[in-house]
């Protein structure tokens, strides 16, 4: 008997939740993917932002008079589990485009899925270099600054170091590995004098931290570049004051700005870092504290980075399907190109070229205040003047 | 000179933590024989009690009592776990525990980030050991030197209590013989517990210890329980001294490595264990396996080909699937075809596992190379769909036939280990060789041509392929062949005496069923239109354990129903759900409990009790054993 119980338990869950959504008429679908199992601290902030702007969107009228819906799916980290969802959202929920992700090869999967169905696709995380040139296809359009940009805006900084000796971090996969090597390329550009003494490829997640912090140590660098995030670079911040690493070397590091990163570190933050990020408490437009106050007002907390990227991309797929007027993804692609609106930085646009927004980032110095990690003399830089010439960018966009 | 010593110090920082909670690894598996994954989940599970404990109680005996406190807490939910779950289904098949400890790994990885949030959370400094202490111009961390000091002291205790205590010379009895234990009258089910909670405790000690040191977040888990597997695998199961010289080993070798190499720490640990095993087929201080008592194949009723009915029954199935393009839409065909490449998959792991008794950890790897293959051939070759679809699963021929043969030289857990070990390999290669295989961004644009392109097109040629590959395997396994495979599996010693090539027949099997992965791995590709690394990855080879165990290791084609079952709620779950983790490890410890032989092999039991209650008198259908 107890085990028929319990076969019955099992069959109610599974029941549970099966009731799916028919749609009413006069509504606008689209799809969103994003990695919320996996990444929570990072896609939860997102999710209120782009919360935050459905609800804007809706208030105002919606999209011509129609009501927009978002329809969002786990991906779980996998590029294949991304392209389930794509499928479903597509074929099953008739969404008029995609938007989402935040992993680069999921961002490339679902764009490789949505050159090949013909669906629109506004990429909202992904920082690979490759969504919008080498792999680069008409359907697919990138909000974020992209790893090429946010290293054009930290060399900037980083060039007028007096340091020569440099060393990297960075975790070993794409992202790393790009990231560090554009840095390298700019920087070398920049400042042939540079010598890059020593680079430590720690497996992303698993940073094995004092052995990695003594030997980029023993390389007796004057400047160290950092790639790694979240946990590992938690590991590595404490071994590398543990060790005094960090003390009289000059740090450029990725993103270390952004409030997901920063404030885990609490007091163990390292002070003088140059990093991108966003530094929400600082920022003084009106751009930006309409959205904060919106945002606060709503959800009681502060936002995140993830939670700008989570209400642009709606904010922006809004705008490219209200300029469409249509849900032809022919259409789309033709309004979105060159379309220029406001975004809590300031105006951006999708470049028509590569369909890559211009959303810049901030660049600061981490400082300590009260036993939080913060960003100090930021600057906003615009993504359009840290992209490569129009020639150098249809070389390395393929031809369609 | 000091930079070294300090280096070789910080790699014994490192392999203290790998040591305390490999060792409670090795203990449980030793003595309950409990391929135990969950032991990650505790680990992590003592990182966050421990983070909430600290916290709140400050100063020197808050920090130090709550690292104990912690682990103790996490101990009892461990007792918990084996006394509510696991002495069900002791008696279930071999590894049939793994998918209890999955499951309810998945579900604790969703429970930390409901209870403690998503953030990375940052734990204290420990008290008295917060600064660094100076050695010739070079720091080291003095906590470091306390974790250094602390392993040889664990180690020590654990030895004192191993051979000097009632309870440790009981443990170590059933570490060498169970069985033998039980029949002179030892209470099992307490001596179980006992040990599983020591083991709990040092696994959530460990990661209690890595607060100051580390941040606790949701993914600890996974981080640590293959590593830990591997340096309990390196230094032998069941060996305390094994894991400390593995993990002492291991971590050395990387704090070294990485001067050399940077990118070596990827997968140094998995290379480290493909040479041991390979060298030292027991780990480095590992016994010879004394021979199971209990055979899988024995403990049920023979094995028969389907009955005229049976297969008319299975045409009928096939039937009623082939007309799903009749009423179906586009994503539920494309769902459908997903299912059918993974009951091929999955099959095929049941052919190595049920029929060949070789559990293999790393399948993964020959899926991943048939659907590289199939990349490399339509978009670097640019050869058309049927030549790929029939030429790309070689690649996984190739990749079974290599690393098979060395595997096959191995039994049990030392045979699963080397298969994953290959398997990390493969995946390292894909992840880091760019400019072959695209790293981790993969490779793009491999979708099918016309005539497939259509959901229910495809969905036939995938169920028609699946419906090959298990009508085939079901010939094999009723060929002489596999005759042959079933006895070397159930006597290795009488099957040799009879003229049967068992490491042959082992390795044939191996091929076959790495080959069959690959067609898997070839349609999986064409489906997905891209190839990543994670199509090689473990949590892959995990999800195809998952499927044969969920459809009962002791039948003929129960992971067919495994694979269905557990493919669609996945999938289904993925896309109802942000917590489909909690959900998911939550049905899969209830099927445990409710078919503790898996879903078929549990039906099949039912029926056959029937059948023999109607037909002849009990005692006859009775556990048969063989004396070896």
């Amino acid at each position: 008997m107890r085990r028929r119980h319990l076969l019955g338990a099992g069959l109610a869950i599974a029941v549970t939740g099966m009731a799916g959504g028919a749609m009413a008429q006069g509504e606008i679908k689209i799809g969103e993917i994003n990695s919320y199992s996996l990444l929570p601290a990072f896609t939860e902030p997102y999710r209120k932002g782009w919360q935050l702007a459905l609800e804007e969107v809706n208030a105002a009228g919606g999209i011509n008079g129609k009501k927009l819906v978002v329809i969002s799916k786990d991906d779980g980290g996998k590029p294949a589990d991304a392209t389930t969802a794509a499928n479903e959202l597509v074929s099953s929920e008739n969404v008029v485009m995609l938007t989402g992700t935040f992993l680069s090869n999921i961002g490339l999967a679902v764009s490789d899925f949505a050159n090949q169905k013909k669906v629109f696709f506004l990429a909202a995380e992904p920082l690979t270099d490759a969504i919008t040139w080498s792999k680069g296809n008409r359907y697919t359009f990138r909000l974020r600054p992209s790893n090429y940009m946010q290293a054009a805006m930290l060399v900037e900084e980083a060039a007028k170091l007096p340091a020569k000796r440099w060393a990297t971090i960075a975790p070993n996969y794409e992202y790393g590995q790009s990231a560090v090597a554009v840095f390298k390329k700019l920087m070398s550009e920049k400042r042939p004098d540079i010598q890059w003494v020593d680079e430590q490829w720690p497996p992303q997640g698993k940073i094995d931290a004092g052995p990695v912090v003594q030997a980029v140590a023993a390389a007796n660098p004057e400047a160290i570049l950092n790639v790694t995030f979240g946990a590992d670079l938690i590991k590595l911040v404490r071994e590398g004051n543990t060790r005094g690493l960090f003390k009289n070397r000059a740090v450029v590091s990725f993103l270390t700005g952004e409030p997901e990163y920063l404030d885990p570190l609490k007091e163990e933050t390292p002070e003088g870092w140059i990093v991108t990020g966003y530094p929400w408490y600082d920022i003084k437009t009106p751009d930006h504290d309409k959205f904060l106050k919106a945002y606060q007002a709503k959800f009681n907390d502060y936002p995140r980075l993830g939670s700008i990227v989570g209400y642009q991309t709606i904010k922006a797929a809004a705008a490219i399907l209200a300029k469409a007027n249509s849900t032809d993804p022919e259409k789309l692609i033709a309004a979105a190109q060159g379309l220029t609106m406001p975004s809590p930085f300031g105006e951006i646009t999708f470049r028509k070229i590569d369909h890559q927004s211009t959303l810049g980032a901030y660049v600061g110095r981490t400082a300590l205040k009260d036993g939080k990690g913060v960003m100090v003399n930021s600057v906003y830089r615009k993504g359009a003047d840290y992209l490569p010439s129009d020639a150098e960018v249809e070389k390395m966009r393929p031809k369609q | 000179m000091a930079f070294y010593f300090v280096q070789f110090l910080t790699g014994l920082a490192s392999a203290a933590s790998l040591f305390l909670v490999a060792s409670g690894l090795s203990i449980i598996f030793g003595v309950t024989r409990i391929v135990n994954f969950a032991h990650g989940a505790f680990y992590m599970l003592g990182a966050y009690v421990a983070f909430t404990l600290t916290e709140r109680f400050s100063g020197a005996l808050g920090f130090w009592g709550g690292i104990v406190v912690a682990a103790l807490v996490v101990a009892v939910i461990g007792v918990l776990v084996e006394m509510v779950l696991l002495r069900r289904i002791y008696h279930a098949p071999e590894l049939f525990q793994l998918l209890a400890t999955f499951g309810l790994t998945l579900m604790v990885q969703d429970i930390v980030v409901l209870i403690w949030g998503p953030d990375d959370l940052l734990g204290r400094r420990a008290p008295g050991f917060r600064g660094a202490v100076d050695f010739f111009g070079q720091k080291i961390p003095s906590y470091d030197l306390f974790l250094i000091a602390l392993s040889p002291i664990v180690l020590g205790a654990l030895w004192l209590l191993f051979q000097r205590t009632r309870w440790g010379v009981l443990v170590r009895a059933a570490t060498q013989d169970r069985d033998m234990v039980a029949a002179l009258g030892v209470n099992q089910k307490w001596l179980f517990t006992s040990v599983f909670a020591l083991g709990v405790f040092l696994a959530a000690l460990g990661g209690a210890l890595q607060i100051p040191r580390d941040a606790v977040h949701h993914a600890l888990d996974l981080r640590i329980i293959v590593e830990v597997f591997v340096v309990v695998v390196i230094g032998g199961l069941g060996s305390i001294i094994g894991a400390f010289v593995a993990a002492v080993l291991v971590s050395e070798l990387n704090a070294f490595g990485i001067l050399i190499f940077p990118k070596i720490s990827i997968i140094l640990v998995f290379l480290v264990m493909a040479v041991v095993l390979i060298v030292r087929p027991w780990g480095l201080f590992g016994r010879p396996e004394a021979a199971a008592r209990r055979t899988p194949g024995l403990t049920v009723t023979p094995w028969r080909p389907l009955t005229a009915n049976e297969r008319l029954l299975s045409a009928g199935a096939l039937v009623v699937a082939a007309m799903l393009p009749l009423v179906a839409g586009n994503y539920a065909l494309t769902v459908g075809s997903e299912i059918a490449i993974f009951v091929i998959f999955a099959a095929s792991l049941h052919f190595l596992m049920s029929v060949g008794g070789l559990a293999s950890f790393g399948h993964a790897a020959y899926f991943g190379l048939g659907a590289y293959g199939v990349a490399f051939l339509a978009k670097a070759a640019g050869l058309p769909m049927i030549v790929s679809l029939l030429l790309g699963p070689l690649l996984g021929l190739l990749g079974a036939a290599v690393f098979g043969f060395f595997a096959v030289q191995l039994s049990g857990v030392y045979f699963a280990m080397l298969t994953l070990a290959f398997a990390q390999i493969v995946w390292s290669i894909a992840f880091q060789w760019v400019a072959v295989t695209g790293g981790d961004n993969g490779i793009l644009g491999v979708w099918p041509e016309k005539w497939a392109a259509s959901p229910a097109n495809f969905y036939w040629l995938s169920l028609g392929i699946a419906t090959a590959a298990v009508a085939l395997l079901r010939v094999i396994v009723f060929s002489p062949f596999g005759y042959a495979l079933r006895a070397t599996r159930d006597s290795p010693l009488r099957s040799e005496a009879i003229g049967i090539d068992g490491k042959r027949v082992q390795w044939t099997a191996f091929v076959i069923a790495g080959t069959l992965a690959g067609f898997a791995g070839a349609l999986f590709a064409y489906l997905k239109g891209s190839v990543f690394p994670d199509s090689l990855g473990i949590s892959l080879s995990v999800d195809a354990l998952v499927m044969v165990l969920l459809g009962g290791v002791e039948t003929v084609s129960g992971a067919v129903i495994g694979a269905i079952v557990f493919k669609a709620a996945s999938i289904w779950l993925v896309s109802q759900t942000d917590l489909s983790k909690l959900v998911m490890g939550g049905f899969i410890v209830l099927i445990v409990v409710a078919f503790p032989k898996g879903i078929v092999g549990t039906l099949e039991a039912i029926r056959n009790r029937r059948r023999s209650a109607a037909a002849k008198p009990v005692s006859l259908n009775s556990r048969v054993e063989t004396a070896e």
